[in-house]
């Protein structure tokens, strides 16, 4: 029965995908234009067919991968007989083909979800939800006819090696098992609401109804961009074992540009839904957030940027998808320079209201992003351009990013105490009193940690983020009474916004970080930041398709014990390639953090060491984490119960005035 | 229809991803032709005269630093070595450039490092440099083409490249490649 699903089956099953995508992409256009509305309704059972056909697809490579099945080609680059099952099927992702597979296969169930939403219940007319799905539909058929005429995951290999060559060791790892799939989930999120944008040009209508549809998508992405490069800067950080957690890399740039804009569409689609205005600017960022995604890919899998990733670069390939992105992200940017002006921007704003703070979070946000392509594009293009070579590092972002950050924290805690339409700045003060003095009391003990006024600021001002959210939260529960009553946005708009102050007091504390390389002999006693790190053993050690090298390091602190430290070199059989695996002690404080480096042959041995302190390193990540669970759990499960069309108006006084109460 | 101020600013993004598209497949047929490489930082080749610089910054409590003309000027080989405190292999090449620096003079350039961390530990290692100049902004790294540390480079008298290793030394490196060629020496 199992044989049934071979790699013959998977890439018929994705050549099948194929064809229902572009089947799903034209067919609803077709039916608006011989006005024959049964055609447009095919797009939903083909959605969801298309979706059924790419997974059968990508379980078929699976099922290659874990057969140790050499004869497809993709399979005998990327595995080997004694690789571990786990990277057996992690791999599949980990490499260009089955990536991109694997970013196909998200988007059609992105689409499926798209057709299987309920519409009767939001609003969405039968005809919209075609025009949406189509444009998925043709997004995926571009992707799919890239995979099948580019990077077919299922080209065989004759004759069939007796073993593969092996994984990289770096990327055998289980954080990046996880990785790439949460990280294209978010990319391709994007995807869904540049759809509705796309559609809403081409009917012409942008409304506060729209802006309630998009909404929940956007969130759903945002929150799995962010927990996608959360994982990713973890990874860096414990298995490269440079003691950092970002590095400004042009891939790791590539995935912060659609998060900033994500974020800033997130918080704009609030004032379309809310108050039926930025309506030209939220779809504008809807089309620009998914098109930084696919220009995000297209950077990546061309080779242009120089990155530490590395993809197996072809510059066929990368032709291929600048096409696509020139199609999709081009044509959508010509329909709203087109279609754009023709929309009614809905009302203006007073100064002082919640929609003006969103505004201003807008402009900051998308200056950010604006700053982070700059430093990313910048040197490709002064090559292209001028001939000359260039770096862009972390100075350039670190003084261009923090200060557009500083006002943006700031602006956070008073933000989301203003109310609606007008708001009162004397009352909003006073509600922000008690944040005020936490934030001043929490701060004063701090400040003898901080050598750099920079970062001491940066602390104060995420401590103040942290501490207005709760104030916040509190205020308007004396308002309701009970906390059911209390919308489940509020508490996840609270949770996201703590956790962005939690990401910045542990990038503060990871500014204090200390380390030293020392080489050591065993018995030798270091000094790093109060702790004793003593190198008590090395003992060789073998594991499944590697051999390593292991320090033991004590590490005490006043005599007492805090921890033991097990860092290891190892050396990979296929292919030969040694890694160093980091060991790392976390704990609320923060990391303490050691990379054997190497062996000096000397007599007794000397051993090269890296040891790290780093302050509230942790926290960067439960951050993440944090914003991503706030993002999960506003999402509206039960919202649109009562939100029918008719009663939309009803819903929407509803809305505005609960947000009125709290404001004491 | 009047052309409105709104309608110039829903063209700009348009405009943008044009240029940019247009950029991309620019870089995308040059690299296909051979003469874009986005991974080659300007690799000099061998045999070529070392990029000019000023004097480059001294160190606390380290040898004096030095400029291109007074590198051109030696009558004697000079292997210079891009370092960083922060690099382990740079450390693990240290007692290796000690042996070296029997045979030939060796002259350090600090890459990307704060100088108090450097001094501390050039000084606390038995440091194998006659010379150590600081190369704060990154520039001269980039002009020399060292994609990161530790890289050494080999000149002969009048300043000229004679070889390039862009790794951490090794003993077999060492005896097969810089001893044989410093015998060469005109």
């Amino acid at each position: 029965m199992m044989e049934l699903f071979g790699p013959e089956e998977g890439h018929y099953a994705l050549a099948l995908g194929c064809v229902l995508a572009l089947f799903q992409g034209t067919l609803p256009f077709l039916g608006k234009c011989r006005s024959l509305r049964s055609l447009a309704t095919l797009a939903v059972p083909l959605a969801i067919s298309q979706c059924g056909a790419l997974l059968l697809s990508f379980i078929c490579l699976i099922l290659a991968a874990v057969r140790d099945d050499f004869s497809v080609k993709n399979i005998a680059e990327n595995s080997a007989l004694n690789k571990p099952m786990l990277y057996k099927i992690a791999g599949v992702w980990g490499n260009h083909e089955g990536s991109i597979l694997l970013w196909i296969v998200i988007l059609s169930l992105c689409g499926a979800a798209v057709a299987c939403s309920g519409h009767h219940k939001t609003g969405l007319t039968s005809l919209f939800r075609a025009y949406v799905l189509a444009i998925l539909g043709l997004i995926s058929g571009g992707f799919q006819l890239f995979c099948l005429l580019t990077s077919n995951p299922f080209t065989r290999l004759i004759p069939m090696p007796a073993d593969g060559l092996g994984m990289n060791p770096l990327l055998q790892d289980p954080g990046l098992a996880f990785h790439p799939p949460i990280l294209y989930a978010g990319y391709v999120g994007f995807a869904v609401p540049f759809a509705f944008a796309v559609a809403a040009l081409i009917s012409g209508n942008v409304n506060s109804l729209w802006g309630r549809w998009v909404r929940p998508w956007t969130v759903a992405a945002w929150a799995l961009l962010t927990c996608g490069i959360t994982l990713g800067s973890w990874w860096s950080y414990y298995v490269l074992g440079w003691g950092g957690y970002w590095f400004w890399d042009p891939v790791e740039n590539a995935s912060l540009i659609p998060w900033l804009s994500g974020t800033a569409l997130l918080h704009s689609a609030i004032v379309t839904e809310k108050r039926n205005g930025l309506k030209i600017w939220t779809v504008f960022l809807a089309i620009a957030s998914f098109s930084f995604s696919l220009s995000g890919t297209f950077l990546v899998r061309s080779g242009i940027l120089n990155s530490v990733h590395a993809f197996a670069n072809d510059p066929a390939r990368g032709i291929f998808i600048l096409s696509l992105l020139g199609l999709i992200s081009g044509g959508a940017l010509f329909l709203f320079a087109w279609r754009a002006p023709t929309l009614n921007n809905g009302p203006l704003f007073s100064p002082v209201s919640r929609e003006n703070a969103l505004v201003f979070n807008n402009i900051l946000l998308c200056s950010l992003c604006a700053v982070v392509l700059t430093g990313t594009l910048y040197p490709p293009f002064m090559q292209l351009l001028f001939g000359r070579t260039l770096s862009v590092g972390k100075p350039f972002f670190d003084s261009t990013t923090i200060p557009l950050v500083l006002p943006l924290l700031f602006g956070m805690g008073i933000g989301t105490s203003l109310s609606w339409r007008h708001a009162s700045l004397g009352r909003t003060f006073k509600r922000l009193r008690p944040a005020f003095f936490l934030t001043l009391i929490t701060a004063i003990p701090l400040y003898w940690n901080f050598r750099n006024i920079l970062a001491f600021s940066a602390a104060c001002l995420a401590l103040w983020v942290i501490t207005s959210s709760i104030t916040d939260v509190v205020m308007r529960l004396r308002a309701v009474h009970t906390l059911r009553h209390l919308p489940r946005g509020i508490w996840g708009a609270c949770l996201a916004h703590i956790g962005v102050g939690v990401t910045i007091l542990g990038i503060c504390g990871m500014d204090t970080a200390q380390h030293a390389i020392v080489a050591s002999h065993i018995g030798e006693h270091h000094q790093l930041e109060g702790n004793d790190w003593l190198l008590t053993s090395v003992r060789s050690l073998n594991g499944p398709n590697y051999q390593a090298l292991q320090a033991d390091i004590l590490v005490s602190h006043q005599g007492k014990e805090v921890a033991t430290l097990h860092p290891s070199l190892r050396t990979f059989i296929t292919p030969h390639q040694s890694t160093s695996e980091v060991a790392i002690h976390s704990s609320i404080r923060g990391d303490l953090y050691a990379v054997f480096g190497g062996v000096q042959h000397t007599n007794p041995e000397t051993y090269i060491l890296r040891l790290h302190d780093n302050p509230l390193a942790p926290w960067i990540w439960i951050g993440g984490l944090i914003m991503a669970l706030g993002g999960l759990l506003s999402l509206p499960y039960h919202r649109f119960r009562y939100s029918k069309q008719n009663n939309l108006q009803k819903t929407h006084r509803t809305a505005v005035s609960r947000d009125h109460t709290p404001c004491l | 229809m009047p052309v409105t101020r709104r309608h110039l600013l829903a063209v700009i993004p348009a405009v943008g991803i044009t240029a940019f598209a247009v950029g991309c497949a620019r870089m995308l047929s040059r690299m296909q032709q051979g003469d874009y490489d986005p991974r080659a930082i300007h690799t000099p080749m061998l045999n070529q005269p070392i990029p000019d610089f000023a004097n480059l910054p001294s160190l606390p409590g380290l040898p004096p630093s030095f400029d291109a003309p007074t590198l051109r000027q030696q009558d004697h080989p000079v292997l210079i070595n891009f370092l960083a405190s922060w690099c382990i292999p740079c450390v693990t090449e240290l007692p290796l450039l000690k042996e070296l620096s029997t045979h030939v003079d060796i002259w350090g350039i600090v890459y990307e490092d704060k100088a108090e961390r450097v001094s501390a530990f050039l000084n606390r290692n038995d440091q194998p440099y006659q010379r150590v100049g600081h190369d704060f902004s990154g520039k001269i790294a980039i002009d020399w083409g060292v994609s990161g540390v530790p890289e050494s480079f080999l000149i002969f008298p009048g300043g000229r490249i004679v070889w390039h290793n862009s790794a951490g030394l090794n003993q077999e490196v060492i005896t097969r490649e810089v001893l044989p060629l410093l015998e060469l020496t005109p």
